[in-house]
């Protein structure tokens, strides 16, 4: 009974993480997708260090530090920054409407639970919720850097869909900590190197609209 | 002290309950106005304030437009009648009540339709711009309210395996349900449904009567007198309604079960008191914290609602199969 209600407890960590993945899709402000997006950080650090707890596996309590000072704070404060450094538009621009993007959000969700289930039918039955939810997460987060016009907001999905990652990894059992302290760097690089782009693409279109440079590759006429 | 027949303990309860919704429903909507007014920094006035009201307006003269039909006049009874029902099929201080067997879910959100309905007509029925752009938001409202009300409906049901709040009340606090994430996302999507079925703030303010805004008092704009002493009073009996369905769906732990004695109904109705306290205090402590949300958006957020009551029967699939 009592490890039922740690993977209850658990399971309920990683729902609040994809719930704050469909918030991250209803924003429509940039602040608050950050804001949802640190939100969402915060839940994983605490999923993890559930699962630390449950697992007994002093590691996790390291990976949860670092999607805590990293994830929940370091990189919204620093794409804060760069939205106010760079003056981007503080409206979130959407490629479709945020009521279609929430229905086949859904529907990605229901996705990976037909994926998830079938694939996973040797696996230990508990922990298969939790991969249903991590895949869940990977999806909306792809979901949100192909419906968003703006970089800053295809970064947050891309960050998003790392959250998903690691929350995968932090419910299977025995996952070593070294892949998870790769993860953490290459999404640090990728973070500066996306603000060196940043800064790139508006000082040649004055813009981050990413439009401009389809149009500039001649993909639209 | 004598002991009743057991037939009629039910009975008795259910005569309890029908006057504790429509005694207790003035001083919630009393509470939630003295306590933001208080988070505003004003005084605010009494918690009691409403009864007053209500007093005031029944033994007002009922003004009526010369155009309004029987529709007009026969609606604010229909509107508070079927509000009231409504109370009285939900559980609160006991499961032991006489009309638990006919309370299902399904009637209930019928029940509250039916009384929406009639109001969007005598907000049409005058024939003035307000009533009638009311009547089309609210009506707006309601297409996308209902399907998320029976969504919860559906996934509670199926956890439970039954349509009735005392049954699933009674499932619940045999302990048969875990933490469960559909459990958790329905709750969320319940609370969206009662924001907006309410009329509480991001959808419409309570408050204000301020022509690009309002639903529900566009409606009863034409109302006076007694006729608006029992829509107020429907809509306050609407507002405690939906937080003892909340408290009985998600939170029964207090509820008498039959067989409980005195005590035990003592012990329910101070937890029901209490429950309704914490959610009139969370709802005041969140109207005062958020904003408006331009009618536009409704769609999106009712949306998010039905969304919710969809993912919560998703993953109950997801459980059911492990």
């Amino acid at each position: 009974m009592a490890s039922t209600l740690s993977y209850d407890i658990a399971h309920l960590i990683g729902a609040t993480v994809l719930m704050a993945g469909f918030a991250l899709l209803y924003q429509r402000r940039l602040f608050a997708v950050l804001n949802t997006f640190s939100f969402q950080a915060l839940a994983l650090a605490a999923a993890a260090a559930w699962q630390a707890h449950i697992q007994d596996a002093p590691h996790l309590y390291f990976t949860a530090a670092i999607a805590l000072v990293f994830k929940a704070m370091i990189v919204p404060f620093a794409l804060h920054w760069l939205v106010e450094r760079l003056g981007i538009h503080r409206t979130v621009e959407t490629a479709l409407s945020i009521g279609w993007t929430m229905i086949i959000g859904v529907a990605l969700v229901a996705l990976s639970i037909l994926l998830v289930l079938p694939v996973t039918a040797k696996a230990a039955a508990l922990t298969r919720e939790s991969l249903a939810l991590a895949m869940s997460v990977v999806l909306l987060g792809m979901l949100m850097m192909i419906t968003r016009r703006n970089a800053v907001t295809q970064v947050v999905g891309f960050m998003a869909l790392e959250n998903g990652l690691i929350l995968a990894a932090v419910s299977a059992k025995g996952m070593p900590l070294v892949v998870e302290i790769s993860v953490a760097f290459s999404v640090l690089v990728a973070m500066t190197l996306f603000g060196i782009f940043f800064f790139r693409i508006r000082e040649r279109f004055d813009s981050l609209d990413l439009n401009y440079i389809e149009t500039f590759r001649g993909d639209r006429q | 002290m004598t002991q009743l027949p057991p037939m009629l303990t039910p009975i008795l309860w259910q005569m309890v309950q029908i006057m504790l919704a429509l005694a207790t429903a003035p001083l919630v909507t009393g509470y939630v106005r003295w306590l933001k007014a208080r988070l505003n920094g004003r005084r605010g006035p009494s918690p009691l304030q409403p009864y007053r009201d209500l007093y005031r307006l029944t033994q007002k003269e009922a003004v009526v437009a010369h155009s309004a039909s029987w529709v007009f006049h026969a609606a604010p009874y229909v509107v508070f009648a079927s509000a009231w029902l409504a109370a009285c099929l939900i559980p609160t201080f006991t499961t032991n009540i006489f009309l638990a067997p006919a309370a299902d879910m399904i009637a209930l959100v019928a029940l509250l339709a039916l009384g929406r309905f009639w109001l969007a007509l005598a907000g049409m029925d005058v024939g003035t711009a307000f009533g009638g752009i009311g009547a089309s938001r609210e009506m707006l409202i309601a297409s996308l309210a209902e399907p998320a009300m029976l969504m919860v409906t559906f996934s509670l049901s199926l956890v439970s395996g039954t349509t009735q709040p005392a049954q699933i009340a009674a499932y619940v606090l045999g302990g048969h349900i875990g933490l469960e994430v559909s459990v958790g996302l329905a709750l969320a999507a319940m609370v969206m449904v009662a924001i907006a079925e309410n009329g509480r703030i991001p959808i419409d303010n309570p408050a204000t009567h301020l022509e690009l805004t309002m639903v529900h008092e566009a409606m009863v704009l034409e109302y006076s007198g007694r006729h608006l002493a029992m829509i107020e009073a429907a809509s306050m009996v609407k507002l405690t309604l939906y937080m003892a369905l909340i408290a009985c769906l998600f939170a029964p732990w207090g509820m008498a079960q039959p067989g409980a004695g005195p005590e035990g109904v003592l012990i329910g109705m101070a937890a029901f008191l209490l429950k309704l306290g914490t959610l009139s205090t969370a709802l005041a402590l969140f109207e005062t914290a958020i904003a408006k949300m331009r009618v536009f958006r409704y769609a999106d957020f009712l949306g998010g609602a039905l969304l919710l009551g969809l993912l919560a029967t998703i993953f109950l699939y997801v459980s059911e199969a492990v």
